[in-house]
């Protein structure tokens, strides 16, 4: 199960050419706005045509330019969620979820009927019309009516980006369970690095048309020369499990072997997550730090220290728990004598952490 | 009731009716399919085709109904043609509603692009990514999202074809139960002594029947409006 692409296209003083292979599970591509990324996922769906294409989904070739291959947008099996729903205005959110049912009776159910309106919680929603629902609402519909049109690829495109936080903190979740309870190969378009952070099995990072890097959301994320969004946004992903939920309202992670304090984590005990550790809320010391507040304290190696032009550095660290990035100024990275190979501790504060910083993987 | 309006007036009335609604139902699939065409395709042309379908809103309705007895005359060559099958509009009501079709198509082709035209070409990408071939996103996306607009236009087409009178006058004539319409009908009364009387219970009649048909649009149109959700 998996899904080959590989877009070519020349557009005025601009050329996409962009290559990858994504494995199962949710394959970000990510890219700031320019970067070709919903060219790609187009071309994929077949709404647009480049010059070249060839677009393979589990051994079925959807598009071919070499071997004139090119197959209909509305044969291709898709389930496709938009930014801004694109419910039908006309039918009901129960005829809206069956109207790509109905039209492949052929494929086999990816979930029932029963099934879907049970994850997303739509029950209540049914007989409503989307003018009636609130942006969070129409967007599971949406969710939900791709799921249900029997597709073996879903597609989103930007589904998040038109809805406030707590809406994004409300859906975010359900791209989880896409993510890890069907073995279907999903397309995710964003330029937000919380979505890549929560929702990436691959990260496909682009830039003005080509693939930047590609890789796992904690290979790419941790590369601290990785800084797409400007040194503000960089942030490893830990991966790590809960190990229990403590009394005064703390959940203790454990990320191969270290404990980590965060405030109250959604998930039960044994569960896998990954939590996303903005740079700028570490702390370096050289010293093993004591008398201080900030509860997570990782001793570890520095890997490397990289400055811009300006005042601030990201310094990564490796620890057992995985690589952290901080970023401190290039002033304190000279006072510590930070350099390649030596040792230091990371100091998190727990509430830092922000909830929808982590999710599950 | 029916001492109130004569036999020839009833006919008059009748005749209208059934030329005016043969009239809208003739011209409402080839109107949505051009209104289609030039809201959604650029193809070669496309400026004349408009242009065409403009043309009987602008012209004298005298010139339309001389072209169309040139055309569609017995002697015409469309109408020559269609004579050998046995279809005759020369004289007859069928050439009266031809003429009214011909002259309320722009009207009804207008209203249904402008209605196409506001429906978002998204919505039917959406139902192509789930599934639909062009023609099922046409019939379950499009048509019932461009209702409100395809009603609009066949009332008007309606209310149009009843007025209808020089390009009717022109290519059927004013033939008493024939091709004499509501407004033929009156014209003629005008033209005899004594006449105005009964001009102007047809006049009454046509305010009713348009008035009718003005309301009835608008109470389908709402219904229509909140089934669709306005959104």
């Amino acid at each position: 199960m998996s899904v080959e692409v590989h877009i070519r296209q020349g557009f005025r003083g601009f050329d996409l050419d962009v290559r990858f292979e994504a494995p199962v599970g949710l394959t970000v591509l990510f890219g700031s706005s320019g970067s070709g990324k919903t060219s790609v996922i187009n071309a994929v769906a077949g709404l647009s045509k480049p010059k070249k294409s060839r677009v393979v989904v589990n051994d079925a070739v959807l598009s071919d330019s070499a071997a004139g291959v090119w197959v209909p947008t509305h044969q291709r099996s898709l389930g496709y969620v938009f930014q801004e729903g694109r419910l039908f205005p006309h039918m009901s959110v129960r005829k809206n979820l069956m109207y790509g049912n109905g039209l492949a009776k052929a494929r086999p159910e990816v979930a029932s009927f029963d099934q879907v309106v049970d994850i997303l919680g739509i029950a209540a929603l049914l007989e409503r019309r989307p003018s009636e629902l609130s942006g969070g609402e129409k967007q599971r519909v949406a969710i939900g009516r791709a799921l249900l049109a029997r597709p073996k690829l879903i597609l989103a495109d930007e589904p998040l980006a038109a809805l406030d936080e707590p809406r994004k903190a409300e859906i975010l979740p359900y791209f989880e369970r896409l993510r890890d309870e069907f073995s279907l190969p999903i397309l995710y378009v964003t330029h937000s690095i919380a979505e890549v952070a929560r929702l990436a099995t691959t990260v496909v990072a682009l830039k003005e048309g080509k693939v930047d890097r590609v890789g796992t959301a904690a290979e790419v994320l941790s590369d601290p020369s990785f800084t797409p969004m400007g040194p503000r946004a960089v942030g490893a992903v830990l991966e790590a499990v809960v190990a229990q939920h403590h009394e005064d309202g703390l959940t203790e992670l454990s990320a191969n072997g270290v404990a980590l304090m965060l405030p109250e984590v959604g998930h039960p005990t044994g569960h896998k997550v990954r939590v996303r550790v903005a740079a700028h809320d570490v702390i370096l010391s050289r010293e093993a730090p004591k008398g201080l507040s900030a509860l997570n304290i990782v001793e570890g190696k520095v890997h490397s220290v990289r400055s811009g032009g300006g005042p601030g550095a990201i310094v990564s660290v490796d620890t057992k728990a995985g690589r952290i990035l901080a970023r401190i100024t290039r002033r304190s990275a000279a006072a510590l004598e930070l350099s390649e190979g030596v040792r230091c501790y990371a100091v998190m504060k727990s509430v830092s952490v922000a909830p929808q910083d982590i999710g599950t993987r | 009731m029916t001492e109130w309006l004569g036999p020839q007036e009833w006919a008059a009335v009748g005749l209208s009716l059934k030329v005016a609604f043969w009239a809208m139902l003739g011209a409402v699939v080839p109107g949505v399919l051009v209104a289609y065409a030039l809201a959604r395709w650029d193809f070669f042309g496309k400026q004349i085709v408009n242009v065409l379908v403009h043309l009987p809103l602008v012209l004298p309705p005298v010139a339309t109904g001389y072209l169309l007895l040139v055309t569609f005359g017995t002697q015409g060559l469309i109408g020559g043609a269609l004579k050998e099958i046995g279809v005759v509009f020369a004289f007859r009501w069928t050439g009266a509603a031809l003429a009214a079709a011909v002259m309320a198509f722009p009207l009804l082709v207008r209203s249904i692009r402008l209605s196409i035209e506001a429906i978002d070409p998204k919505l039917e990408q959406a139902a192509a990514t789930l599934g639909a071939s062009r023609l099922m996103v046409f019939f379950t996306v499009t048509v019932p999202l461009m209702l409100p607009g395809l009603l609009a236009g066949m009332v008007l087409a309606f209310a149009k074809a009843m007025g209808e009178f020089g390009a009717t006058i022109t290519f059927v004539s004013n033939i008493p139960g024939q091709t004499r319409t509501l407004p033929s009908a009156i014209y003629a009364f005008l033209q005899v002594p004594g006449g105005e009387t009964a001009a102007m219970r047809l006049v009454v009649v046509s305010i009713i029947v348009a008035a009718g048909a003005l309301i009835l649009s608008e109470v389908l149109a709402r219904r229509i409006a909140r089934k669709v959700g306005q959104a």
